[in-house]
């Protein structure tokens, strides 16, 4: 039986795409064939003049160890953030999800944080761990600390996963909690009954059957880290120090924008979109297989 | 060997209480079969045997022990659930053996023993599927075969037949009657369906509001319910419930009829007959106006009223009738012995 919905003509359904077509051409396509293109020229130094080099930009790139660093920095990042603030965000839902008494409060405290946009992020805890001023860094301190994010580049890695990972809990959270309460009550009473403790049976019941949520979550998580904390780092570390916490995209900006170096930048977001887009793939190719929908 | 007695049982949340005390003794080997209507408190009834609710007072035991404390998994019980409450993840045999892991089992014992319920279940070509990849039947089965492979002390059943179709229900209830029997496990059955209480129990304890209206063998229900909430519940089509006058031996109904029961009783009195039990009798001293008429085949109920008053009267007569045949005003017999009487006020029963 023909179960879809059929048009007579052509107009009507090309007239329909029409605005998500238009919408992806403008701010996907285009820019991204403005990429691919620019990314086959050197600028002059005044930006006057280009000159096409081929692959050459790529090739340089490839063998640039600054470049090939911000590859490390970026696995490193990108892993702590999504492992942190799923984690966390994991166990919080776990939690609210026990309680009883206030657990709607919890709830609505717990999303707030996804409210705060990026930057204002970066900068409230660039205050809280400001080395002079920051009241995370005087208690710390005054447990024999000295914390001093702009020279150490540990710490500098730290904050910025620490603000990154804490925005991002709130949203996980949500996914988190509302898979929690999709799982059957009975079905973990049973579970209880057959002899499991609250861990065994969190980790032979519940999470194998939150694992479509957690795959979501993963893949969701990984592109966040690997783009959307442009404005944490920037209004951190700037990069810094000593490009200690340069991710890729990261770099595409300080390249370009602050380097004017437009011909690198473009060859380095191209190369940035196909490694999100491999790490995506190979997330559905292989992790995908061991969620149980 | 398991009893499960409860010594004055209550349930409250907060300052609603849901259960009133409950007292009951339930034997080794036994089936009972806790029956009422939604919101009655026998599904938190259960509950509390299993370790699922907290007892809020009285105490509970399960042999010997008294077991209020005790998480689910140390009572030694097995629970099906209304929505089998399945392991989606696993398959059928994971889904039996997860007890027996939990429970570090040697690997053949294990398999021994789920091997031998699922034959017993007939489960046994299945034991690779997922459970979405079976029927409801088979699924009711899969949480039958979790709580044998455990041999639990006691078996607690929570509406385990309700998500099934009527005539899988039918022949389930007849399987888990047969299995019970074999296995000889004592095993408490939460259900709303008061056929399936009559067909399953040995026992059953009709609960209302929180209390025990009665408990005893399905016939001694039938056949001398405690309460009027107990006649109306238990039987189908329902007992006819109407007031009259007693004096003595002789009832007065509301329209002047005048019955005669061998109990008796004096001033306003509940009577009470089942449909089964009022015959045809052109002598007879109940006069009836015939209204609507239901054919079940083997026979027919009639909706009728009592003449010159409103209160409606359901009876069943043997064989095929239609409203022309039946005509507009019939004269129907009761005898003596198959009238109830309760009190009109606490609507216990009248005995003598």
């Amino acid at each position: 039986m023909e179960k879809r919905v059929t048009f007579k003509g052509k107009k009507l359904p090309l007239l329909l795409i029409l605005p998500q077509v238009i919408i992806t051409a403008v701010f996907f396509f285009w820019p991204a064939g403005q990429a691919i293109y620019q990314s086959a020229f050197i600028p002059d130094p005044f930006g006057l003049k280009s000159q096409f080099v081929g692959f050459d930009n790529f090739t340089f790139l490839l063998s640039d160890k600054y470049y090939l660093a911000a590859f490390t920095t970026t696995a490193i990042f990108s892993s702590l953030v999504t492992v942190v603030s799923m984690g966390v965000a994991l166990w919080l839902a776990l939690m609210a999800d026990r309680i009883i008494k206030g657990s709607s409060a919890y709830r609505t405290l717990l999303i707030w944080p996804y409210a705060v946009a990026p930057a204002v992020a970066g900068v409230l805890w660039l205050f809280l761990f400001s080395p002079n001023i920051g009241l995370a860094s005087w208690y710390l301190e005054k447990l024999g600390y000295q914390w001093n994010h702009t020279l150490n580049g540990g710490e500098a890695m730290g904050l910025v996963v620490l603000a990154s990972a804490w925005g991002r809990i709130s949203y996980n959270f949500l996914f988190f909690l509302a898979g929690l309460q999709a799982i059957p009550k009975s079905v973990i009473e049973a579970a209880a009954i057959d002899g499991a403790h609250f861990w065994r049976r969190f980790w032979t019941i519940v999470f194998p059957l939150l694992s479509p949520t957690t795959f979501f979550l993963l893949v969701v998580n990984i592109v966040y880290a690997f783009f959307e904390t442009f404005g944490v780092i920037h209004t951190i570390t700037s990069g810094g120090p000593q490009q200690s916490t340069t991710i890729l995209v990261y770099k595409v900006f300080s390249d370009g924008f602050v380097g004017q170096d437009l011909g690198s930048s473009a060859a380095q977001s191209v190369i940035l979109l196909l490694v999100v887009g491999l790490l995506t793939i190979l997330q559905f190719k292989f992790i995908e297989r061991r969620v149980h929908y | 060997m398991s009893t499960v007695t409860l010594k004055s049982v209550s349930k409250s949340y907060g300052k609603v209480k849901v259960i009133h005390g409950v007292d009951v003794a339930i034997n080794d080997k036994e089936f009972v079969v806790v029956v009422g209507p939604s919101g009655c408190g026998k599904s938190t009834m259960l509950r509390m045997i299993a370790g699922l609710e907290t007892i809020t007072d009285g105490d509970l035991f399960i042999d010997d022990n008294r077991v209020n404390e005790l998480e689910p998994m140390d009572r030694n019980i097995a629970m099906v659930f209304q929505n089998y409450a399945l392991y989606p993840h696993m398959s059928v045999y994971d889904n039996m053996a997860y007890s027996l892991k939990l429970a570090k089992l040697a690997k053949s014992d294990i398999q021994d023993r789920v091997n031998k319920a699922a034959e017993l279940l007939q489960l046994s070509e299945y034991l690779d599927r997922k459970p979405r990849q079976l029927s409801g039947g088979q699924r009711q089965r899969v949480a039958m075969g979790r709580a044998i492979v455990r041999k639990p002390a006691v078996f607690l059943f929570d509406e385990p037949l309700s998500n099934l179709d009527a005539k899988l229900r039918v022949q389930m209830r007849l399987e888990i009657r047969k299995l019970q029997r074999e296995l000889g496990v004592t095993s408490v059955y939460v259900t709303h369906d008061q056929v399936e209480a009559m067909t399953l129990g040995d026992r059953l304890m009709v609960l209302n509001d929180g209390v025990v209206e009665q408990f005893g063998t399905p016939i001694e229900l039938y056949e001398q319910p405690a309460t009027l909430f107990v006649a109306e519940f238990i039987g189908s089509p329902s007992m006819n419930i109407v007031s009259a006058n007693a004096n003595g031996h002789q009832l007065t109904l509301t329209n002047g009829t005048q019955l005669e029961s061998s109990t008796s009783a004096s001033g306003p009195v509940m009577l009470g007959i089942r449909p089964e039990h009022i015959v045809q009798d052109t002598t007879g001293n109940l006069l009836v106006d015939t209204g609507m008429v239901e054919q079940l085949g083997s026979n027919t109920l009639v909706h009728g009223t009592l003449s010159d008053d409103n209160t409606p009267v359901v009876y069943s007569l043997p064989g095929i009738h239609t409203e022309q045949s039946l005509g507009e005003k019939m004269r129907l017999g009761v005898s003596q012995d198959s009238i109830h009487l309760f009190n009109s006020d606490t609507g216990q029963r009248i005995m003598s």
